[in-house]
């Protein structure tokens, strides 16, 4: 059978296994070189708590989606046109996903009755079980294909075992015509110093995985996606963690300050302190506290000592830091608080993403406690987002939240590399000038922002501390005093909104409907949205990366529409938000709280629904 | 000497209750502290003070230094910050033995543990003073206050053996009242490298008043104490005639001149010992069985954490190619769109 070639704008494909069998890696190699072959791509990995959960069962199944195209791609897809499932757990937790069109890959091997047993399957063909036997189907020996494939390497069992995501690495390189030199590149940087013994095995593996792919004579259709037309420019693929700190070592850059960051290890934050470990060349310390008080309280000392301080972490950890961001915002110290919101409450779904930190975020301490908050919109944006909560954390003396979540903290997506050069300097105001004796909480008239001494500088000593203080630092229990005080921290991060650039619309700037969304949404929403247009609706939309403060043009551009959809990933935290500082507007909610991103297609049939 | 303990004073009203033990803790920090500046050759601004939450927590703004006063607990995570971030800076800390031991015990042992150049003060009044008289993780077996009003059933934990078994490298003991054995202690305990515990015991007049009496009563202190100096015999006693010999694994009061013990008998005091058992059993001395040990108990040299963290940093930058964000973001897996 001579297979078609077809010419694809889009495909989604989600490789699915075991959780030891190398899906996450599977597919972020394919993801990075799809990337390097020119194609937009997003991707979403999906994988349970479990580091090796119950082998070959439903809750050990871990996934890993990506969406490639010629086109613009926001989103990793919601339906898949082709499913690797290593296992038959991997078949029955994702066969939800495929297309009617998908062409489905997996292991023969895994699929005996001791398998489809584990994975609940009551008879033996679990495509009629689950009612997709008219999908194409391709069953595949492959754990045998691997053993053959590397009979003669002198590994032993297990070694080769572990090849075998190798081998459908290299079926799926032939079905999408991907070059697969960026692999044996791979292969030889990972394996080559410490392993050189594994090269040549897993070189072979892919290669023989290519190649009976294209001799099977099973696979219909092969597919080409042309490298899309992106903007001229040097590229790189990056991760949501990765993007904050690498956002946040170039606001250490643009300020001159070291960067701190104290941090205790969370799900799914874990990888930005990962992260910024590995650059102590460019100024960078990182402190893995004892607990996650002692992370922010280690940040909280660094700035006051003249860092960039910050600290990374996830829900429960915020829960745990919520006194000492009091202590942050009592002392006007300027710290970054890096939110990667996962489902709760409590440890609740620690590898899910959701929206649910908002409230907390914006009302869980105790006393009148703002903070400026701020959300990222995707995983390259996560770069510009932690770069300007840092920005404004040092120029205005305030702790800033950003928060961003497990989609994208995890998630990636091609990344135009920025030049440094393009980027403001960060200006924090340090005290230079005095009379007499410094007076560390008196204000710049027009920001409400106090000055900046740090031990070492003399003249300036001075105390701060979680008691309420007058301007001159003196403690202070005055009535009067203290309402001054909550006032003025107050207006302080409202005054943020004066530096915040102004909310733009998508689409026309006035009519009938305008969704409202924020945070990691925004790829499904802004799809949505273009889909709802294109079936000729009236439909515009705004996106909110900043909110508290809320950009300045809010209210007005909110009074030029008729409804207000607020979308987002939690029962309703920013609609009711809304309702309580723009009480004059009426909020229409969609809402999902289910551990998972939206799919464009509901939020299509969401907007379709309230839309004339 | 280029300051005086005046240098150190802010102008802030002190608020501690008269007769309280805080007072002479803090007179010895201040005396302590121009020696120290002189010794390292540092200025006034490059000492910083910071404290949790509790009585002794108000210290920082009675001292005319940078200061902090944290919240309830988290003093030492902050001390960490500021001296990792600066690590030029001398880091002083007030707290009391709610504040590190119970709700901050968690970063206590951590600190010590990691040995960051700090100056821990551990203010001991075995109660809760500032919540008005509530048991301590320090208050003794049996201790009746106003949360145990039939005596705690809890026992309760020794710094110094908390310190040493977490390879604390610098552990010293003070009564407040000997201000001049303690701005000896705390002069030590600034130089030092590492993180330095001085348990100060103090004497809370208002909730717990006596606490320490049993062995900082004049009557019979000097027989019920002993102060220990590095190379001295630990020769204690009104008549100076007793002394401390290992009798087995143990230790054990002799009196000079009874049995055939001569002076030479008498264990010598040695702070840079490694054996940390005979510096545990010094620190765990209690009356009535042994005299409780004051000064320096262990002065002992180890890697910190603030030094460590400065030269990992030096020797990854010297190897790195990375040498600003430009370099970093064009690095690694990249591609080029025409």
């Amino acid at each position: 059978m001579q297979h078609k070639v077809i010419d694809a704008k889009d495909v989604v494909i989600r490789f699915a296994g075991d959780s030891g069998d190398g899906m996450q890696l599977t597919g972020s190699l394919f993801a990075n070189m799809s990337a390097v072959y020119g194609n937009e791509l997003s991707t979403f990995p999906d994988f349970p708590a479990e580091i090796r959960a119950p082998h070959g069962t439903v809750s050990g199944v871990s996934g890993f989606t990506v969406h490639i195209g010629s086109e613009h791609v926001s989103t990793p897809g919601d339906y898949c046109d082709m499913l690797v499932a290593m296992n038959p757990a991997a078949l029955k937790t994702n066969a939800k996903w495929l297309k009617r069109t998908a062409l489905v890959l997996v292991d023969g091997d895994a699929f005996d009755s001791q398998g489809l047993a584990k994975a609940g399957f009551k008879g033996d063909d679990p495509f009629q079980e689950l009612n997709i036997g008219d999908r194409t189907i391709i069953s595949a020996p492959i754990s045998s294909l691997t053993e053959e494939s590397l009979k003669d390497s002198g590994l032993d069992h297990k070694s080769v075992l572990k090849c075998k995501n190798m081998f459908t690495l290299g079926m799926a390189c032939f079905i999408y015509g991907r070059p697969m030199e960026y692999i044996y590149g791979y292969l030889e940087k990972k394996f080559g110093k410490k392993h050189p013994e594994l090269v040549a095995p897993n070189r072979k593996v892919l290669f023989d995985g290519y190649n009976y792919a294209s001799n099977i004579q099973a696979i219909p259709n092969t597919y080409h996606i042309e490298p899309a037309r992106m903007k001229p420019g040097l590229y790189r693929n990056i991760t949501g963690n990765q993007a904050v700190a690498w956002g946040l070592m170039a606001a250490s850059e643009k300020s001159g300050l070291p960067l701190f960051c104290g941090s205790y290890p969370i799900t799914p934050a874990t990888a930005i302190l990962e992260e910024l470990a590995l650059h102590k060349s460019l100024g960078v310390t990182t402190l893995q506290a004892e607990d996650e008080i002692a992370g922010i309280c280690t940040a909280i000392g660094a700035a006051f000592a003249g860092d960039l301080a910050v600290t990374t972490t996830s829900g429960p950890g915020l829960s745990l830091k919520s006194e000492a961001m009091g202590l942050a915002v009592m002392t006007e110290l300027p710290i970054v608080i890096v939110d990667v919101q996962r489902a709760g409450p409590s440890t609740g779904i620690p590898t899910k993403t959701e929206q649910t930190d908002l409230n907390q975020v914006l009302y869980g301490r105790n006393g009148e406690c703002p903070v400026v908050v701020m959300a990222a919109h995707s995983p390259a944006h996560c770069f510009d987002a932690a770069f300007n909560a840092a920005k404004i954390a040092l120029e205005h003396m305030t702790p800033v939240v950003l928060l961003s979540e497990g989609f994208l903290g995890n998630g990636s997506e091609p990344w135009r590399i920025p030049s440094m050069a393009d980027y403001p300097e960060i200006k924090p105001p340090f005290a230079v000038e005095r009379e007499g004796r410094f007076s560390p909480f008196e204000r710049d008239p027009e920001t409400m922002v106090r000055k900046w001494a740090v031990p070492g500088m003399a003249g300036f000593e001075h105390r701060v501390g979680g008691l309420e203080k007058n301007h001159q630092g003196v403690l202070s229990s005055a009535p009067e005093n203290h309402e001054l005080m909550v006032k003025e921290r107050a207006e302080k991060v409202a005054r943020v909104a004066e530096v915040i650039p102004l909310l733009e619309i998508d689409g026309p700037e006035s009519g009938d409907l305008l969704v409202v969304g924020w945070g990691g949404t925004y790829g499904h929403l802004s799809s949505a949205v273009a889909q709802v247009r294109e079936a000729g609706r009236n439909v515009s939309y705004v996106h909110f990366d900043y909110i508290d403060p809320l950009p300045k043009n809010t209210a007005e551009i909110f009074s030029r529409f008729g409804k207000i959809f607020v979308c987002e990933l939690n029962s309703g935290h920013f609609a009711g938000y809304l309702r309580s500082v723009m009480p004059q507007f009426g909020y229409l909610q969609y809402n999902k709280v289910q551990g998972q991103p939206f799919l464009v297609q509901e939020l299509f049939s969401a907007i379709m629904s309230v839309s004339n | 000497m280029k300051y005086t303990s005046k240098d150190f004073k802010s102008d802030q009203e002190v608020r501690w209750c008269p007769g309280c033990g805080d007072h002479a803790v803090l007179a010895a920090m201040q005396r302590a502290m121009p020696r120290v500046a002189e010794t390292l050759g540092y200025e006034k601004e490059r000492f910083v003070v910071v404290s949790g939450i509790g009585c002794s927590s108000r210290l920082p703004y009675y001292m005319d230094t940078y200061g902090f006063h944290g919240i309830h607990g988290r003093a030492t995570a902050i001390s960490t910050g500021i001296k990792v971030a600066n690590p030029s800076l001398n880091v002083w800390q007030a707290c009391g033995d709610g504040d590190a031991l119970a709700i901050g015990g968690n970063h206590f042992i951590h600190a010590v543990r990691r040995n960051i150049d700090i100056n821990i003060i551990l203010f001991n009044n075995q109660i809760y003073g500032l919540t008005k008289g509530q048991y301590s993780p320090t208050s003794k077996f049996g201790a009746i206050t106003k949360t145990s009003p039939y005596g705690t059933v809890e026992h309760p934990f020794n710094p110094g053996s908390l310190v040493l078994g977490a390879k604390g490298t610098f552990f010293a003991r003070g009564l407040d009242t000997d201000l001049k054995l303690n701005e000896e202690i705390l002069y030590y305990a600034a130089t030092h490298n590492g993180t330095s515990v001085v348990e100060m015991l103090t004497n809370c007049v208002i909730f717990n008043d006596g606490a320490h009496s049993a062995i900082s009563d004049r009557a019979y202190k000097e027989d019920r104490t002993i102060v220990l100096r590095h190379g001295r015999k630990m020769i204690f006693g009104k008549d100076m005639n007793k002394g401390l010999v290992l009798d087995g694994l143990k230790l054990k009061v002799v009196t000079i001149g009874e049995k055939g013990i001569t002076e030479d008998d008498i264990l010598t005091h040695d702070v840079h010992s490694d054996n940390v058992g005979i510096h545990m059993m010094l620190a765990d001395m209690k009356y009535p069985d042994y005299p409780v040990a004051l000064g320096v108990i262990r002065d002992v040299q180890d890697v910190t954490y603030d030094g460590g963290v400065r030269m990992q940093a030096e020797q990854v930058t010297a190897k790195s190619k990375i040498r600003c964000m430009d370099d970093l973001l064009c690095s690694g897996s990249t591609w080029e769109v025409k």
